[in-house]
């Protein structure tokens, strides 16, 4: 019984293969735009999750010059302000489980016939733990190198693939602004930052090396900005509090003035970014819910249509026997094969759009097999629920004037 | 409330609902039609003849009075069960032959079958027995509209047969072929009220197609104005 209302539905496809082409259209559409937004959402989401886990947890970043409280910085950072006592006195605050003052540059970078233009980042070896960020060969640089300010360099991967080829850095000497370095370790790959930078494309070297002998700076012993972690998120408050309260005191600052520095939860910054991606993959996903919506009342005009014109035939089958399930059956069925069969397509088309994406800006794109299952049962559901108006209005003729149709 | 009787109406009326008001159609009919009887209906247009085998034939309920088809009073049954009747009680045969168009020969006639809910391969082998009976075993992978007229009526009876019915309602089943072939449709349902037993109920404007039944109903206005053995004279009448 079923598999002969399968086949008849097929035939009343094929009956009419323009029209059943344009409304299947309408599903591929609907169908591919929902797999396509998922996978651009998804993967937006995906690059944010990993960019944050990369971060390091629980983290302040300290930098230096004032922010006003509208959010808009200017020359934060530009003026330092911060010194690396600073930082000592910020790692004896309680809540605070490591501190990294760090002082960024940029900087050509030769290794035999290579150079390699990239940032140059005076750091501490604690900035490694407040980081998270291991070594894949070699060592850290240590307390003594920053003591004696030793020429000493990590390098980031995307460094290495630029300047090394295949050669194992370790051991390795290169030259920053000509001065010789010796390679003593290799970082680990961390992948995209939130705001987009490749935190790969860097060389750590000693905090007080790049003052004193790469940089230069005017203040002793001044650093850009400082990286602190606290103990754990629930330490947070305090810790910021407390900061700002050790930082006003040591810059002697006034009741009543501003800061010379800002104090940033990149923590709270790095979940609102998350969300603001969460709540955009949902938009995209809902506004191509729409052409799915559109696709199904397409479906529902061509078998409003369809009903009409089959009237007659209708009427032949309600007058040797079948009843009106049989007939609600039939025109059920034929609705959930088209927005079935559009959504087969469709899931193709929007997995392939997915890949050209991906192939062309480079961004990242996640397709889940949970993405594809739901765009399916979604296709069906549509099929049923915009069927379902057509599929009655045919079950529900009355033999005799269903017949008498022309 | 059985008497044997497969057709019984009893005050049997229908008016027809329209925009200008109720159009009477059928008034007060009795009449009992019993196993193996061929009757043959007439009277002039527009008197009521296929209003009564609608009814008859379950594809429209009465406005007035009872049918009782095998004893049982229409009115009292759901549209599952009326359409029960149709595909496997009453078999119907249209003046049009009301084939699917779209549908081989051997799958017109195998349709009401599928609504019996019988599986493929059997239903295929039946069809393609009752298209040989019918002397069209050769066509069934045919379209209706690829055979000639009479060859239609051959295939739309077939399916009425499919299901072996005891009650064959045909409304002007010859009204759209000429002589000859009135003629061997006409041998087909003799052959099945002779042999087969078969009730038929048969609505038809020429009086040599009447004088193959035993029995002559004929309707005037909507009213039941014959009801007796064929008479030819009478046809003539008309
Ligand atoms: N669907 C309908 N709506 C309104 N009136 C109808 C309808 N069907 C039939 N009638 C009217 O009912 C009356 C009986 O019609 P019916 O079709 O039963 O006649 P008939 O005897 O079969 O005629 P014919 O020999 O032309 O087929 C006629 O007056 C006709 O106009
Ligand atoms: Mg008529």
């Amino acid at each position: 019984m079923i598999g002969a209302m399968i086949s008849e539905a097929w035939h009343a496809m094929g009956a009419n293969r323009l029209r059943t082409f344009l409304t299947m259209l309408g599903m591929v559409i609907g169908v591919g735009a929902v797999i396509l937004m998922l996978a651009i959402g998804q993967g937006a989401q995906f690059q944010v999750d990993q960019s944050i886990s990369s971060m390091g947890s629980n983290l302040f970043i300290i930098l230096s010059g004032a922010s006003t409280s509208g959010g808009v910085r200017s020359g934060s950072g530009a003026v330092p302000t911060l010194t690396i006592s600073d930082a000592e006195a910020l790692a004896d605050l309680p809540g605070i489980a490591g501190v990294a003052p760090t002082l960024p540059g940029q900087a050509q970078i030769v290794y035999g016939p290579n150079n390699w233009s990239t940032s140059v980042l005076g750091a501490t070896p604690q900035y490694f733990d407040v980081r998270d960020w291991k070594l894949v060969s070699g060592y850290p640089f240590t307390e003594s190198d920053v003591r004696s300010a030793t020429r000493v360099a990590l390098v980031g991967q995307t460094v290495v693939k630029n300047l090394f080829d295949d050669e194992e850095p370790v051991g390795k000497t290169i030259r920053i602004r000509q001065s010789p370095y010796l390679v003593i370790g290799v970082l680990s790959a961390k992948g995209q930052s939130l705001d987009g930078r490749d935190q790969d494309d860097t060389v750590v070297i000693p905090v007080t090396t790049a003052q004193t002998k790469l940089f230069g700076s005017q203040f002793k012993g001044a650093v850009r900005f400082i990286m602190a972690q606290a103990t754990s998120a629930d330490a947070m408050p305090s810790a910021e509090r407390s900061m700002n309260q050790l930082l006003r005191q040591r810059h002697h600052i006034q009741e009543g003035a501003e800061n010379d520095f800002t104090v940033r939860n990149l923590t709270a910054l790095a979940n609102a970014a998350a969300e603001t991606t969460r709540v955009m993959s949902l938009m995209l996903g809902a506004i191509a819910s729409i052409s799915l919506l559109v696709g199904g009342i397409g479906i529902m005009n061509i078998m409003l249509v369809s009903v009409t014109e089959r009237t007659k035939e209708i009427g032949i089958r309600i007058a040797i026997g079948a009843r009106q399930r049989d007939i609600l059956m039939q025109f059920l069925l034929e609705a959930i094969f088209i927005s079935l069969i559009g959504c087969l397509i469709g899931v193709a088309t929007g997995v392939g759009g997915a890949i050209l994406v991906n192939k062309v800006s480079g961004s990242v794109v996640v397709i889940t097999l949970s993405s594809i299952v739901m765009a399916f049962m979604v296709a069906a559901g549509v099929g049923v629920f915009f069927g379902f108006y057509p599929a009655n209005k045919a079950a529900r003729l009355e033999p005799i004037e269903a017949l008498r149709y022309e | 409330m059985s008497d044997g009787s497969v057709v019984r109406v009893a005050g049997l009326g229908k008016q027809y609902h329209t925009a200008a008001g109720p159009v009477p159609a059928l008034a007060n009919i009795n009449l009992s039609i019993y196993p193996g009887e061929f009757v043959a209906v007439m009277g002039p247009s527009g008197s009521g003849k296929s209003t009564f085998m609608n009814i008859l034939g379950c594809l429209d309920l009465p406005s007035d009075g009872s049918y009782f088809l095998n004893g049982t009073d229409v009115r009292s049954l759901t549209k599952d069960q009326l359409a029960q009747l149709r595909n496997r009680v009453i078999g119907f045969v249209f003046q049009g032959f009301n084939l699917l168009s779209r549908s081989t020969l051997l799958k017109n006639v195998g349709l009401p079958l599928v609504y019996a809910g019988m599986g493929k391969d059997e239903r295929n082998k039946l069809a393609h027995g009752m298209l040989e009976k019918v002397g069209l075993g050769k066509y069934g992978d045919s379209l209706p509209n690829s055979i000639s007229g009479g060859q239609q009526q051959r295939v739309a009876i077939a399916r009425a047969l499919i299901n072996n019915p005891r009650l064959i309602l045909a409304d002007e089943p010859t009204g759209n072929l000429d002589s000859n072939t009135s003629r061997e449709i006409m041998d087909i349902f003799s052959r099945l009220n002779r042999e087969e037993g078969i009730t038929i109920v048969l609505v038809t404007h020429e009086p040599d197609i009447a004088a193959y039944a035993k029995r002559l109903v004929r309707f005037m206005d909507g009213r039941l104005a014959h009801d007796g053995a064929v008479d030819i004279q009478e046809g003539r009448a008309e």
